[in-house]
């Protein structure tokens, strides 16, 4: 492996000016997980590594109706946090599917979306939940939404010397629900085929089918109930990721379904113009062809699993009873 | 570049090492410890057989910074036997289910399952399934291992 020198600063400011000093030649390094393989990959090969494990509170989760988290915080700590799973239960799922437990015991969810793969599993989670990246240089300290921060296969908006200080998810709206999928071979350590998440705001919370939502009624009847109840999905978000060489919102599919009715039909319409909006590449883990049509299948499963969490925000992704 | 002296708590004793920084924990303790148990399987973080415990999480020793392990405890495979030398339960659980066959994976798939016990003393298959999931094995297909795994937390 390639010979680098090694900083482990103190303080925000101490990390940031030696960033500032060594420039192109040095890489921020938080979890190691991905920046370690790249340098023995030789993808990378930075002369300094400056970590920022020795910073304090940059590994914080704080939940008070709205969530910051520190870029150093694990995905196995992500997994773990109940506010985390009760309330945006959609990064739960991404946590969850990452990686072993040996990964997510180290990597960081500042490293997972500083990478930038388009497979990155966090970042549809992140999207949909309306994050705001804090961005800090020594001089100056900005905030932009995280649909800006992507900007191509391992390419993100940060300049050189710049380092995420903070991820903020605003708080949501009163019956809300989230869910991720992660389309993979096999059920640990792989990368997806395709990544789908979902955040639905209903009108109401009395769901008058929930019961049928833990069953394994088929989802036209349980739409069909919905139908009926009249319910409105008031706020609505749909990610894909794998789908386009970043992280993509499908807007389109979106304003199909804000403020409307739910019904069958329309979920249908809503995945199938999600499926339009994607851009997805034939690769080595799926054909393209194969990535739309799963897009239109996924889209409409996660919306189920996001109102299906309106009503009972703990309930985990069963891959085998997802309608 | 300029070495530096590490110091940690290896398998509960102190120990301090002069290394250049770019290595990995895992070259420290074969390379520079002689601690051979640890094994490198895929050297990409995704064989797990390299794990150790790290304050007692588990971590892939492969692609881990020694640099980070600076005042923190690390238990290695070689850490597990008691003082006069007896086998863990774990071990010998493994020993006696048949969950070793050519023994690559086994220490680090014996140090996941010491941390799936440490939080979990009565785990269930599922539980034991995903926790090992991040050690492959070639050999036994995973049934024995999950066994002895089940019979050391007193389940079988």
């Amino acid at each position: 492996m390639k010979k680098f020198d090694y900083f482990k600063p103190k303080t925000l400011e101490e990390a940031l000016a030696l960033f500032a000093k060594y420039g192109e030649k040095a890489k921020l390094i938080a979890g190691g997980t991905d920046v370690i393989v790249m340098i023995k990959q030789k993808t990378i090969s930075p002369d300094v590594l400056i970590s920022l494990q020795g910073i304090p509170g940059l590994n914080e989760i704080k939940c008070n109706g709205s969530l910051t988290i520190g870029p150093m915080v694990t995905h196995r700590a992500i997994e773990k946090s109940e506010a985390i799973r009760k309330h945006f239960s959609a990064l739960t799922d991404a946590a969850d599917f990452l990686g072993s437990i040996q990964i997510r015991n180290v990597a960081t969810i500042g490293g997972n979306i500083c990478t930038a793969a388009p497979s990155a599993d966090t970042a549809t989670p992140l999207l949909v939940l309306g994050t705001q990246v804090r961005i800090k240089s020594l001089k100056e300290e900005r905030t932009i939404p995280i649909e800006e921060f992507f900007k191509g296969p391992g390419k993100t908006v940060l300049k050189a010397s710049e380092m995420v200080k903070e991820l903020l998810i605003p708080k949501l709206l009163p019956n809300t629900g989230s869910a991720y999928y992660k389309l993979q071979r096999r059920l640990a350590l792989d990368l997806p085929i395709l990544g789908v998440s979902v955040l639905i705001s209903l009108d109401k919370n009395k769901v008058a089918c929930s019961d049928m939502l833990c069953t394994a009624s088929p989802i036209s009847s349980i739409l069909h109930k919905m139908e009926e109840d009249q319910i409105v999905c008031k706020e609505v978000r749909i990610a894909l990721g794998v789908a386009a060489p970043t992280p993509l919102r499908a807007v389109k599919a979106e304003a199909l379904l804000r403020g409307k009715k739910l019904s069958d039909e329309l979920l249908e319409e809503v995945a199938a113009t999600a499926s339009k909006e994607a851009q997805p590449r034939d690769s080595i883990r799926g054909e393209a062809w194969y990535r739309r049509d799963m897009i239109k299948v996924l889209v409409k499963r996660m919306a189920m699993k996001s109102i299906e969490r309106v009503i009972q925000p703990e309930e985990t992704i069963f891959p085998e009873r997802l309608w | 570049m300029n070495k530096r002296i590490l110091s940690f708590t290896l398998n509960g004793e102190p120990v301090e090492v002069e290394i250049e920084p770019h290595l990995t924990l895992l070259q420290v303790l074969r390379d520079k410890l002689e601690l051979t148990g640890t094994k490198e399987g895929c050297g990409m973080g995704e064989c797990g057989a390299c794990t150790v415990l790290l304050d007692g999480k588990t971590v892939n020793s492969c692609i881990f910074p020694a640099m980070e392990v600076d005042r923190k405890s690390v238990t290695t495979i070689e850490g597990l036997t008691d003082a006069q030398g007896n086998l863990h339960p774990i071990q010998k659980a493994f020993v006696e289910y048949g969950a070793i066959q050519c023994g690559f994976c086994t220490p680090g798939m014996v140090l996941s399952a010491k941390a799936i016990l440490d939080e979990n003393p009565k785990p269930t298959e599922e539980e034991i399934r995903s926790g090992i999931a991040g050690n492959l094995c070639r050999c036994t297909g995973y049934l024995q291992i999950v066994q002895a795994i089940k019979a050391a937390s007193g389940q079988q």
